[in-house]
């Protein structure tokens, strides 16, 4: 009896790898359009189309995992999900830790944000979240730096007052700008930063990285994915 | 939720608030209250036995167990509990995958440190990459549950030792002169007489243990803190059917009603069950209750 109850144990976990296909995808659902929660409480975004698509034409099975921003790589490299799909530019920094695959949105620009176009982006206190390309880019441009760990709390900063401006990516800001009512207004130049938005993986997970890549070349191919960035992120975005 | 929600813009504001709190990502808020009310009733209980064998060893008449008490006692207490919470899960979590490797996969060659990467065989994964998502949280919930458990129960090993020790020496003795054997002495004598002395003690811990659970999102679990942040957030009409301004004050002033609440409740009954453990002590509470009870 107990053999039997063992080889049955046995046979489920064997049944367990034969699947084992699932891939874990890590998003922070705090980053509107890339990534966010809608009201049904559901993931929602231009990433989470994307990567159900990417999914299906790589015959991936997927699940979606949220993790805050702070500690999605150190929890992608301890394995508790295997991407990172969440508006994270590809740069060098984080080319040394983890990969990525080919960008799945183009160089974009990021902006500053402020409560009157003349606000000091150049010398004044600016805005950022934490460990993201554009806080790299103020701590070397001269301005103050405060780094926030959400987007959200950059900008409410901005709005009482804290920080002169925000400096975020261009696509998140748009549509808090359009709905303030004149409180807040674009200031300085953009400024176009890293080598557009890949998504990130293990650096032995070259299969998978494969995958991936081959799904989106397909996607770029078919014009699927310009379709989709026009969607979410309007006509002028940059497209292929 | 109701059949006038289908366009909230529309609607007047107490139609609007209606159908704004019960959208789906509320739910998941009041579900969040739910889940930290399930850890502290199931950490309370984990981490008070957890600081009883800690204390337990601690008073050990062997020196390698008493020294194993009072080491977890000084270690788990000096060090900060945030430092604890990221370091701590994350090696719990692979040393439980490192044990599991190493009983299904004992032909795996491949390295499992690869420079940053922590790899081992699929199936050693814990849980397993298939399972389906309740399992993957449930699990977070059970590493959240052991590192509260390890924390709090530290602190209540030091407080409950201290409750032993402040027990009458003359109690024990007398239960010794009974002939009452060590271990008769400790269940019979010290044990039902130390908790007054360790409620104090035990019930600020309970307090702190409150008000730490929006630690909790270090684990990668959605407590009430987080969700209050994620819904108070600037919501823009192109996201949402239900577009507001920054609320985040809001939901966190229900949070301090709702924590203040909850402290105040706690307090009452955590003074009742002091009534109750004072009677008949010769302590100055039991001492007022007998004066009480004689006037």
């Amino acid at each position: 009896m107990k053999k039997l109850i063992l080889s049955t144990a046995a046979l489920a976990l064997t049944a367990g790898f034969a699947m084992a296909d699932t891939v874990r995808m890590g998003t922070e659902g705090a980053y509107p359009p890339y990534n966010f929660i809608n009201d049904a409480g559901n993931l929602d975004g231009f990433e989470i189309v994307l990567g159900n698509e990417l999914c299906k034409r790589a015959s991936l099975t997927c699940e979606w995992v949220k993790n805050d921003w702070d500690s999605i790589i150190p929890n992608l490299v301890s394995g508790n999900y295997d991407t990172i799909i969440a508006g994270m530019s590809i740069t060098d920094e984080r080319d040394e830790v983890i990969d990525f695959t080919q960008n799945y949105i183009p160089p974009a620009d990021s902006a500053y944000v402020a409560t009157s176009a003349d606000a000091d982006v150049a010398g004044g206190v600016v805005a950022a979240q934490t460990a993201t390309i554009q806080a790299g880019y103020i701590a070397e441009s001269g301005a103050a730096l405060i780094e926030f760990a959400t987007p959200e709390e950059t900008v409410a900063a901005v709005r009482n007052g804290e920080a002169d401006a925000v400096f975020a990516d261009k696509d998140y800001l748009a549509p808090l700008v359009d709905e303030s009512g004149g409180e807040l207004v674009w200031a300085g130049a953009d400024v176009p930063l890293g080598g557009g938005v890949g998504m990130g993986l293990r650096e032995s997970d070259g299969e998978l990285k494969a995958k991936f890549n081959a799904a989106i070349d397909s996607m770029k191919a078919d014009g699927t994915l310009n379709a989709l960035i026009i969607e979410w992120f309007g006509e002028n975005a940059a497209t292929y | 939720m109701f059949s006038y929600c289908a366009d909230p813009s529309t609607l007047d504001t107490f139609r609007w608030l209606t159908c704004y709190l019960t959208t789906g990502v509320h739910m998941s808020f009041y579900k969040s209250f739910l889940l930290v009310l399930a850890l502290l009733a199931v950490t309370a209980p984990v981490a008070l036995s957890f600081g009883f064998l800690g204390a337990m060893s601690a008073r050990s008449p062997m020196k390698p167990v008493s020294w194993l008490g009072k080491g977890y006692i000084a270690i788990v207490r000096g060090v900060p509990d945030i430092a604890f919470f990221l370091f701590f899960v994350i090696a719990l979590d692979q040393s439980f995958e490192l044990i599991k490797h190493n009983i299904v996969c004992p032909d795996w060659t491949d390295p499992i440190r690869q420079g940053n990467d922590f790899l081992v065989c699929p199936q050693a994964k814990v849980p397993l990459g298939t399972s389906p998502e309740y399992v993957h949280q449930l699990y977070g919930f059970l590493l959240a549950v052991i590192t509260f458990a390890i924390v709090f129960g530290a602190f209540a090993a030091n407080v409950l030792y201290g409750g032993m020790q402040a027990v009458p020496r003359a109690q024990l003795e007398t239960a010794e002169a009974y002939g009452m054997t060590r271990r008769q002495t400790f269940w019979r004598v010290l044990v039902p007489q130390m908790w007054v002395y360790a409620l104090p003690g035990l019930s600020n811990l309970w307090m702190v243990l409150i008000k730490a659970t929006p630690l909790l999102f270090l684990l990668g679990i959605e407590d009430i803190v987080y969700w209050a942040r994620e819904l108070g957030g600037t919501k823009t009409s192109k996201f949402s059917a239900y577009p507001h301004p920054d609320w985040r004050m809001w939901y966190f002033l229900f949070l301090l009603i709702f924590y203040l609440s909850f402290t105040k409740v706690s307090e009452v009954v955590l003074e009742r069950v002091m009534r109750r453990l004072n009677k008949g002590q010769a302590t100055s509470g039991g001492e007022a209750m007998r004066k009480e009870a004689s006037a």
